[in-house]
């Protein structure tokens, strides 16, 4: 069995997993697993600039460009469904880092690193100031069905809609970007990062790779963005803020490069700790994460999903 | 046979300094060449200018009659001028194999500007299996690059050139930061490995030997210049050559060649 098709199914299995667990456990955890599920596409999308050899501090830009653009295309178009809300935050997010990108695509390293921070502010500030989309409050986004499935029924399917939608994004977008890495398209990200002339000297364009990841990278945010918004009900400018930024990097080193699954489990790792971290020292929370953090650097530098493959390889 | 490559008074200044003075260069298809000079003559600038990555101060490239002066590396390799470095340029994060299957990739994603690309069909896993057996690489075929020996690394930077369909390759001193007792068989190997595609191959050596044994034709840098152009045995016995370029190349090569 190929390892694309072994990655396939256990993505799989792990959407029936979160299939089944939907009737059993309470609300408050599956609002804590799609917002996880939310962080981990954008994850995602830095798991691919990382393999490029580039860490973006400005990934809000894109999640907030998402979420307001599922926002703006609910409240002011009246496009109700929450797939072409999704849809619409991709889409959005992906043009802005296309237009983005060809400034972007110039830069490494630090100065990739501060240009796409600035960005993600200069999009916090004008969205601080226009008071069309609510300046600091933002607004709410109610969207009225996912898959034609109506969400203000107490009961029913439609209660797990967001659920659903955030779940299938999940798995298609990790099915799509696993299928990704291993095409001769995708095998050029790492031959960047390690050696530009030479990938140059083989006849690609450097630039037009990283242009291509950052695009890919953006869309991604943009969709978990939108589920956000969908999830939430409300966007805000706190979206595009250098610290959610920083978050979206948090959950990416915690997670590692080596598999597409690990940035949602990291993602929802961090925010059952965040959760219970809050819980029981509410004063203390942001200690008990540093440390974690610590943690992780210190003893598992290739992040979390290396421990699966220590355990593979010591088997073997 | 027509000429592959033909350069005419190529020339190249870094401020003060003449890097390549009005060069004037024809090479001919299905050939081996080499290029000797002292260090600083202008062999690597002259690869340099070739590959794109400098632009000519004056003068002009034509490869197969297409002027090609001033297109970037990447357009230069799509139409069928490819090199290898002096200092292995590979992949070190991927293994030997992944490092071809990146030009390989590359070849078959844009099959249709690749001008070579005729050469060697076949599925890329498979051609780069292949090639791996062609280079007596394949005992390395798993091991990221980063933990390779520099001779298997020189190998798989000349193989690499080799992925993407040249019609015409030039090595920088494929033979350097080699054993001398190794050359010869390094030496083989490759053009073993290039020739049976009929690839033209122009390479830089500091080795006579090397190159009175593998070469037909010579060409003799000095200070920027060609100060010999001809049949190897002519150029190698020309006194200014074993003046200029033999006598200045590193000891052991010069007294080697002097007892041959």
């Amino acid at each position: 069995m190929s390892s694309f098709r072994r990655n396939t199914l256990g993505l799989g299995a792990a959407l029936a997993a979160l299939a089944v667990a939907a009737p059993l456990v309470p609300r408050w955890a599956l609002f804590l697993v799609v917002i996880s599920l939310a962080k981990g596409l954008v994850a995602l999308g830095l798991l691919l600039l990382m393999r490029t050899g580039l860490v973006s501090f400005g990934q809000g830009l894109y999640f907030a460009t998402g979420a307001y653009a599922a926002g703006v295309a609910a409240n002011t178009f009246h496009l109700g469904d929450g797939v072409i809300l999704v849809l619409a935050g991709g889409l959005a997010a992906a043009a802005v880092a296309a237009v983005l990108g060809l400034l972007l695509a110039r830069y490494r390293a630090i100065f990739f690193a501060m240009l796409s921070l600035a960005f993600s502010m200069i999009l916090y500030g004008l969205l601080v100031k226009t008071s069309a989309l609510g300046s600091t409050d933002g607004f709410n986004v109610a969207p009225k069905t996912v898959f034609g499935l109506s969400l203000s029924a107490a009961t029913g399917p439609g209660r797990y809609g967001v659920y659903a939608l955030a779940a299938l994004c999940a798995f298609g977008t990790a099915v799509a970007v696993d299928r990704y890495l291993r095409s001769y398209l995708g095998r050029l990200a790492p031959a960047v990062r390690d050696n530009e002339l030479r990938v140059e000297y083989m006849g690609a364009s450097v630039r037009n790779v990283v242009h291509l990841n950052l695009i890919i990278a953006g869309a991604l945010a943009g969709v978990g963005g939108a589920v956000t918004a969908l999830a939430v009900g409300h966007v805000d400018p706190e979206m595009a803020y250098w610290t959610t930024s920083g978050e979206f990097v948090f959950v990416a080193i915690l997670s590692g490069t080596a598999s597409v699954a690990a940035p949602f489990a990291g993602a929802l790792l961090l925010e059952l700790l965040r959760s219970f971290a809050y819980e029981h020292a509410p004063n203390t929370w942001q200690l008990v994460m540093g440390s974690a953090m610590l943690a992780v650097i210190l003893f598992l530098p290739d992040g979390l999903w290396s421990v699966f493959r220590r355990r593979r390889r010591a088997a073997a | 046979m027509s000429a592959i490559l033909e350069a005419q008074g190529l020339t190249k200044t870094f401020g003060a300094v003449t890097a390549a003075a009005n060069i004037g260069v024809s090479i001919e298809e299905d050939t081996v060449v080499g290029l000797i000079g002292g260090n600083g003559a202008g062999k690597t600038t002259f690869l340099n200018l070739v590959t794109g990555y400098l632009k000519p101060t004056a003068g002009t490239i034509r490869f197969c009659g297409r002027d090609i002066t001033g297109m970037p590396p990447r357009r230069i390799t799509r139409l069928g001028i490819c090199r290898s470095f002096q200092i292995p340029q590979v992949f070190d994060s991927l293994t030997a194999y992944e490092n071809l299957l990146v030009g390989l990739g590359i070849v078959v994603m844009g099959r249709k500007a690749f001008v070579g690309s005729h050469l060697g069909a076949g599925r890329p896993e498979q051609v780069a299996d292949e090639m791996l057996a062609r280079f007596h690489l394949a005992g390395y075929r798993d091991e990221p690059a980063s933990v390779l020996p520099e001779g298997v690394r020189k190998l798989l930077d000349i193989a690499m050139a080799l992925a993407v369909k040249p019609r015409i390759l030039l090595l920088d001193e494929p033979t350097s930061g080699v054993s001398a007792d190794e050359k010869f068989a390094l030496m083989d190997l490759v053009l073993g490995a290039i020739r049976a595609d009929k690839v033209t191959v122009l390479f830089v050596e500091h080795d006579m030997d090397i190159v009175r044994r593998y070469t037909e034709r010579v060409l003799a840098f000095y200070d920027g210049k060609v100060i010999a152009d001809g049949a190897s045995a002519a150029v190698l016995s020309d006194p200014e050559v074993r003046r200029l370029v033999v006598g200045e190349t590193a000891p052991e090569g010069g007294r080697r060649d002097a007892q041959g």
